[in-house]
């Protein structure tokens, strides 16, 4: 059968993998009925079509049988496409002569009678066999790779990857939406399995980073645009004023001393509300920058206009403060991304029978982290809100994890830190101490061993989930825990000082606009979409935008840093590159069939599309077209062809799959 | 209506979300009437109405096109454009006789698998119960057609 480029010898390779699509497709009679099909030269089924006798297979064949087509029929192209694309390259055809069919996430991972899945897998192979005959031969296009990095996001996962990619010798921009980076690490206190302090591990990264000459750290500043592609991303940065000169500021806090406000009155939010500071602050002594940061809702020069300044007299000749600072726009050119925007805690209002913001003494778990802190709002000693030291504390596992209501995901960091908290309030108070567990996962290196001591050391576990928090009517403002003990098999009515809500991690709830801007993917539960849960956890379906941290899903430390690390890893190897090949499924017009009706102008989202004025005919700015095919469809004379999706391609698919041939 | 009909279905979802919606499904193990074959295409908005209609000339007994949300589209607004081009063609195969729920559009997110089970299940069996399609004879035609 002759058609346009050969196409004429196909080879389909079925493939098993193993019992995947084995055991719901007849493999067999998929490579006995491709054989039959007009145009392919040979068909043959394999265990593992991935594995490297199966690619061998493939290079094989086109030499031994003048193959001039390859059809894979195994899992989704998004897997294995570009495998099976370079095994027909290196088997001397256009990589492009290759289609792929998805018998396996399409098929047999979603059908249980064989007969109807074998039936569907033959009718898919059947619409590829007629469309890869059409298949031209196209070219990939380069495209360089500016080497400058956008890190948004700086708790420690995007503290890590800037570091690493600083080091490297690249220029990174660093961006932040507080007044200082740490993020969340920065207000724990102790780390777990090794309890070393937070601070002492983190301050001297966040340190580094304002150190590093090749950082570029902007806090209180937020991505508000995002332009171009891989390679070649043009960002619009947003710094909102601080009203304190950053270049000037020495961090001194003497406007703080100075500030018309003789007591603290404004909630602090790095403290979780648990003590007060001024309307001049700094978040935490040891932020970065150390520089001070005014809040323009509750100063009142701000408010009035008529304060008498006396911060801006203390600050004297260093001159740092200007209540007129504007917000700034800074656009930047940066080849790829790495998003670390992190996490947001669960809100234990949402569950009103644990009585958070009802009954003073529950807490949750950060409140909990700062008040044990030694720089926190209490010197590190556990109180009750009357001042009272608590004698006995009940901490409740899974709030807002592992629940049909809330979140049905495990939270991962909540068992492991719900023990630290438990060794620490047994250390600093001596009280007696109750986890309330579901299970305990405590899978990580030393993190098994560390629950066994934890249990040496008499904190009291009851395995159950906790159904109420109420007070006690003894009159001694006590909380009773009541829990159905699932190991005695009775319900038990625990009375405690203090209970503490180990509430569970949460996308971020901006997570959905961040997406939206970076054009990246959700999962269910809201955190940023990974390319491939196993073989491209950091990558995303956008090329060049990286993930790392808790944004992708909770996890705790170790792993933030191990992923941000990889982030980085994966970002260099681009830039390391040099230049990136694109997918050559680009639009073209054919202008002896244009007549110049402009319609396709307006379909463009990337304006590629212009109007040739002596020709009057349609033009596409190849590196401006994306690809996704949208003027292709709109043209009424059918003048614009799609690479990889031409019409006629996709015609003969549907026609392959509806024929009874 | 012949014994153990089963309606065949094709479906063009765009790469970047109901492609991967239905590879989550896979993935998830979720199981769902066979019914329906996937053509992928970059974006809905790829879907020319001629890919529709042919896929009706050729025996379809229904065509689903899958995109995804609105404001969420990988290219902008393909899918706005896909929505336009739905609309005007459902009225163009009602004209000729195709029933309503032959032809559908569906918003499917990358995160929604789920939802391909539940759009895949429902379809077949609306299809199901509508049997084969018939050729269109002018007393099918709509009063307002036919007037």
């Amino acid at each position: 059968m002759a058609t346009r480029n050969g196409g004429s010898r196909a080879g389909v390779y079925i493939c098993h993998c193993g019992t995947n699509i084995a055991g719901t497709v007849d493999v067999k009679a998929l490579a006995d009925y491709a054989a039959s099909l007009p145009g392919v030269a040979l068909a043959r089924e394999y265990k593992y079509m991935c594995s490297d006798p199966g690619q061998e297979l493939i290079r094989q064949d086109i030499h031994d049988h003048g193959l001039d087509r390859i059809i894979v029929a195994a899992c989704s192209p998004g897997l294995h496409e570009k495998t099976f694309r370079r095994v027909t390259a290196d088997g001397g055809l256009n990589p492009y002569f290759f289609h792929m069919v998805n018998i396996r996430e399409h098929v047999s991972w979603v059908h249980e009678d064989k007969a109807s899945a074998t039936a569907k897998a033959k009718d898919l192979l059947r619409a590829a066999v007629r469309r890869i005959r059409l298949h031209q031969p196209l070219e990939r296009r380069t495209t360089p790779i500016h080497p400058d990095v956008l890190v948004v996001g700086g708790g420690i996962a995007g503290i890590h990857a800037a570091l690493t990619l600083a080091n490297a010798g690249k220029r990174v921009y660093l961006v932040e939406r507080e007044p200082t980076i740490g993020g969340h690490m920065a207000q724990f206190d102790k780390t777990f399995p090794t309890l070393d302090c937070a601070a002492c591990i983190l301050t001297p990264k966040m340190t580094a980073v304002r150190m590093h000459p090749n950082i570029t750290l902007w806090t209180l500043s937020e991505v508000a645009a995002l332009e171009g592609y891989v390679g070649n991303y043009k960002v619009t940065v947003r710094r909102k004023p601080r009203y304190v000169l950053e270049d000037l500021c020495v961090g001194c806090m003497e406007c703080i001393e100075a500030c018309v406000y003789k007591q603290a009155k404004v909630p602090d939010e790095f403290n979780l509300g648990l003590s007060k500071r001024k309307p001049v602050y700094i978040p935490f002594p040891q932020a970065v920058p150390q520089v001070l940061v005014i809040d323009p809702e509750t100063c009142i020069e701000f408010k009035s206009g008529k304060c008498k300044k006396t911060c801006v007299e203390v600050c004297a000749e260093r001159n740092a403060i200007d209540f007129h600072q504007k917000e700034e726009i800074k656009t930047i050119e940066v080849g790829t991304i790495i998003l670390a925007t992190g996490f947001d805690i669960f809100d234990p209002r949402r569950i009103p029978y644990y009585g958070y913001g009802v009954f003073p003494n529950v807490f949750t778990a950060l409140e909990i982290e700062r008040m044990i802190n030694a720089s926190g709002p209490t010197g590190g000693e556990l109180r009750l809100r009357d001042g009272r030291q608590p004698g006995s504390v009940g901490i409740v596992h899974c709030v807002g994890s592992r629940d049909e209501h809330t979140n049905r995901y495990c939270s991962r960091v909540c068992c492991m830190y719900s023990l630290k908290l438990a060794h620490l309030i047994k250390e600093r108070t001596g009280a007696d101490v109750y986890s309330f567990y579901i299970d305990m996962r405590t899978p990580g290196k030393a993190f098994e061993e560390f629950y066994n001591r934890i249990g040496e050391e008499g904190v009291r576990f009851v395995r159950g989930k906790v159904a109420d928090v109420y007070p006690s009517d003894n009159g001694d403002s006590r909380l009773v825990i009541q829990v159905e003990d699932t190991l005695l098999c009775m319900v038990r009515k625990i009375p405690v000082d203090m209970v503490v809500l180990a509430t569970g991690l949460e996308a971020h709830k901006d997570a959905q606009s961040v997406r939206r801007l970076f054009n990246i993917g959700c999962s269910s539960e809201g955190f940023f979409l990974e390319r491939h849960p196993k073989l491209a956890p950091v990558n995303t379906f956008t090329d060049g935008i990286f993930l790392a941290g808790c944004c992708q899903g909770p996890k705790d430390i170790p792993d933030t840093v191990a992923q941000a690390g990889a982030a980085a890893a994966e970002s260099l190897a681009l830039i390391q590159a040099g230049c990136i090949e694109l997918e050559p499924n680009t639009a073209h017009v054919m202008e002896e069939v244009c007549s110049g009706c402009k319609t396709c102008l307006s379909m463009c989202p990337y304006q590629a599309i212009s109007c040739l004025p002596e020709k009057q005919k349609a033009w596409i700015n190849e590196i401006l077209c994306k690809g996704c095919g949208t003027c292709v469809a709109a043209c009424p004379s059918g003048s614009i062809t799609q690479n990889l999706f031409e019409d006629e391609e996709i015609f003969a698919e549907i026609e392959g799959i509806l024929a009874y041939a | 209506m012949p014994e153990n009909y089963e309606p065949k279905i094709v479906a063009f979802f765009c790469n970047w979300c109901t492609y991967l919606a239905a590879d989550l499904a896979g993935t998830s193990r979720m199981k769902y009437a066979p019914n329906a074959r996937v053509v992928r295409v970059m974006c809905s908005g790829r879907v020319d109405p001629q890919f529709v209609l042919a896929a009706f000339a050729h025996g379809a007994d229904g065509v689903l096109i899958g995109g995804c949300h609105p404001g969420d589209c990988h290219y902008q607004e393909g899918n706005c454009k896909a929505l336009r081009r739905y609309l005007m063609l459902k009225r163009v195969l009602k004209d000729v006789g195709i029933e309503e729920e032959r032809f559908r559009l569906e918003w499917i997110s990358a995160a929604e698998g789920d939802r391909v089970r539940a759009v895949m299940n429902d379809m077949a069996a609306k299809l199901r119960a509508l049997g084969p399609r018939r050729v269109v004879r002018g007393t099918d035609r709509p009063a307002e057609v036919a007037a």
